[in-house]
């Protein structure tokens, strides 16, 4: 082997080297979900899908799913009906603010997760909002405005100028425009957000964690159980989680570059 | 007139929503900063900067703010010399499926971040993944402690996290650089070492620096990695204002130390976004 092609080996190499690091955990996860003995040891044993079976008999675990789930559902919901409105004024209109309700919309992104929390925490009983699950519901609508704004923003940019022009020279009126011509044209784009939403809001914790009363949400509820001592049984639920939320964000990718 | 009305009928739900959810939360923080509280840590009436003195004065919150600081360069650092060799491979040696890895890299920022935590403590764990396997070969005779609960685990797992923040940035960066610039030091009898170091490095450090911002920026904020994989000294600033809102229960210090952070991290934008326009001008004398 002569040096340059060593050198490229080395380059090749360590680039693999680090994509496989951030990796190598996932797959520990998904190798050990399999793993019939209770300490995650190496080399595995036993193979089994006994965690799994132990996972769809907790019934604390599963009524935690079903609370993510609707959270995430709501809040969802929620954001997309402030959300998308909100993005296609900005992106029709010119007016003065635009650049500070960008600047402010992000900020559950920019800003340290902590500060956000425990700002909520502080405030959200002075508007009548007692910390709770309703409370973690409102803390997600506000993040997830974050990202329904940019990426429904990014897609009206996209959107082919001379479309509404044309609805409106055939005598359409702008809600019929909406309705009938924008929205059907970014469906694609919502659905991807959609799955975007329901991911980010199933898996938030640093929010949730100071909002949260009363029955705890998926992430919190493996945060529970790591406290309480690894078990296996974290896992199987991990390595559905990840499965789960994979899909949605490799969908949700695909669907926000189709035109 | 109708135009304008329906402008903000559009805008009204959102920016009503921000400001009552968000903004004011913000406010309040800043201004539960400036409120006085008894022994016991209990809010009481009074305006006073006595938080503020508190905090400076008690090593506990100054010096922890500036361990952390040092904590999060180290994990930037970190962040950037394993997004190197990762991006530049990508960029400039992989020839198909770039697309395919350049999604590989940024799929794990949308994976659950205590899946990812998580897994750190079975690798690293007494009867984890890498003690048994350095047992099983011989490496070792016993569990190695530190490697689980300690600020050696926290930090490899920030890294971990952050690695595709900054990855991703740097590949951009990598990217954009044109390609006749590398064969032009090519031409003039550059090896590949020096190629790197005297064009490729330079061209792309605004990139690598904004990855590194976002690395050091989330470092100083996360709470959740020590409290996962720390050990008992581990202490990251984040923690401290979390038990200040939660057991200690000190909230007008709690708000001071968090404000701290905040311009903190304020500063550190200010100085990247400094930084960033400085180094690319260099770029445009380049072109």
């Amino acid at each position: 082997m002569n040096t340059t092609s060593l050198k490229n080996f080395f380059v090749s190499f360590s680039g693999i080297a680090v994509l496989l690091f951030l990796y190598f955990p996932l797959a520990v996860i998904v190798l050990f979900s399999f793993n019939g003995d209770t300490v995650n040891s190496f080399p595995v044993q036993h193979f089994s899908l006994k965690w799994y079976s132990v996972l769809f008999r907790d019934d604390e675990l599963l009524q935690s799913v079903g609370t993510s789930i609707s959270i995430a559902l709501i809040s969802t919901a929620v954001a997309l009906l402030i959300g998308i409105p909100a993005a296609y004024a900005m992106h029709k209109y010119d007016f003065k603010g635009k650049k500070l309700i960008d600047k402010i919309v992000l900020m559950p992104i920019t800003l340290p997760g902590i500060v956000t929390g425990v700002a909520m925490l502080s405030f959200f009983p002075f508007v009548g909002v007692k910390i709770s699950l309703t409370a973690v519901t409102f803390g997600h609508i506000t993040f997830l405005c974050a990202i329904v704004v940019t990426q429904m923003l990014a897609r009206f940019k996209r959107l082919d100028p001379y479309l509404e022009q044309a609805a409106y020279d055939l005598g359409a009126t702008p809600s019929a425009t909406f309705f009938k011509v924008i929205l059907p044209n970014i469906k694609t784009a919502i659905i991807g957000c959609v799955l975007l939403c329901l991911v980010l809001s199933m898996d938030e914790i640093p929010v949730t964690f100071f909002l949260i009363a009363g029955n705890n949400t998926l992430p919190l509820e493996i945060y529970a159980m790591m406290r309480r001592g690894i078990t296996p049984e974290v896992n199987a639920i991990s390595t559905l989680i990840f499965i789960f939320s994979t899909t949605a964000i490799l969908l949700s990718m695909r669907l926000n570059k189709e035109k | 007139m109708k135009g304008w009305l329906k402008k903000y009928s559009l805008l009204l739900p959102l920016v009503v929503w921000l400001f009552v959810f968000l903004l004011l939360p913000y406010c309040f923080v800043f201004i539960q900063s400036f409120l006085e509280s008894d022994s016991f840590g209990k809010t009481i009436p009074g305006v006073s900067i006595d938080s503020y003195q508190r905090a400076f004065s008690n090593s506990l919150y100054i010096g922890t703010i500036f361990r952390t600081l040092m904590y999060a360069v180290l994990v930037a650092i970190l962040c950037i010399l394993l997004s190197l060799p990762l991006a530049y491979w990508i960029a400039f040696k992989v020839k198909r499926n770039k697309t395919l890895l350049y999604t590989l890299i940024s799929l794990p920022l949308w994976v659950s971040y205590i899946i990812r935590a998580y897994a750190w403590k079975i690798i690293l764990g007494k009867e984890g993944l890498l003690n048994t396997f350095l047992q099983w070969a011989h490496i070792t005779d016993k569990p190695v402690e530190y490697f689980l609960y300690s600020t050696f685990s926290t930090i490899v797992c920030l890294v971990y996290i952050l690695t595709p923040f900054v990855a991703i940035p740097v590949y951009t960066a990598f990217e954009q650089i044109p390609k006749s610039l590398i064969e032009a030091a090519k031409d003039l009898g550059a090896g590949s070492f020096t190629t790197f170091r005297k064009v490729i490095f330079p061209l792309a450090l605004p990139g690598i620096i904004s990855g590194g911002t976002f690395a050091l920026v989330l470092t100083m904020g996360d709470f959740l990695s020590p409290l996962l994989l720390g050990g008992p000294n581990t202490l990251f600033i984040s923690n401290i204002v979390q038990n200040l809102f939660g057991t200690s229960n000190d909230r007008p210090l709690g708000s001071a130390v968090g404000i701290l952070i905040l311009l903190l991290i304020f500063l550190i934008l200010g100085i990247a976004a400094r930084s960033e326009k400085k180094y690319s001008s260099l770029k445009s004398d380049a072109r």
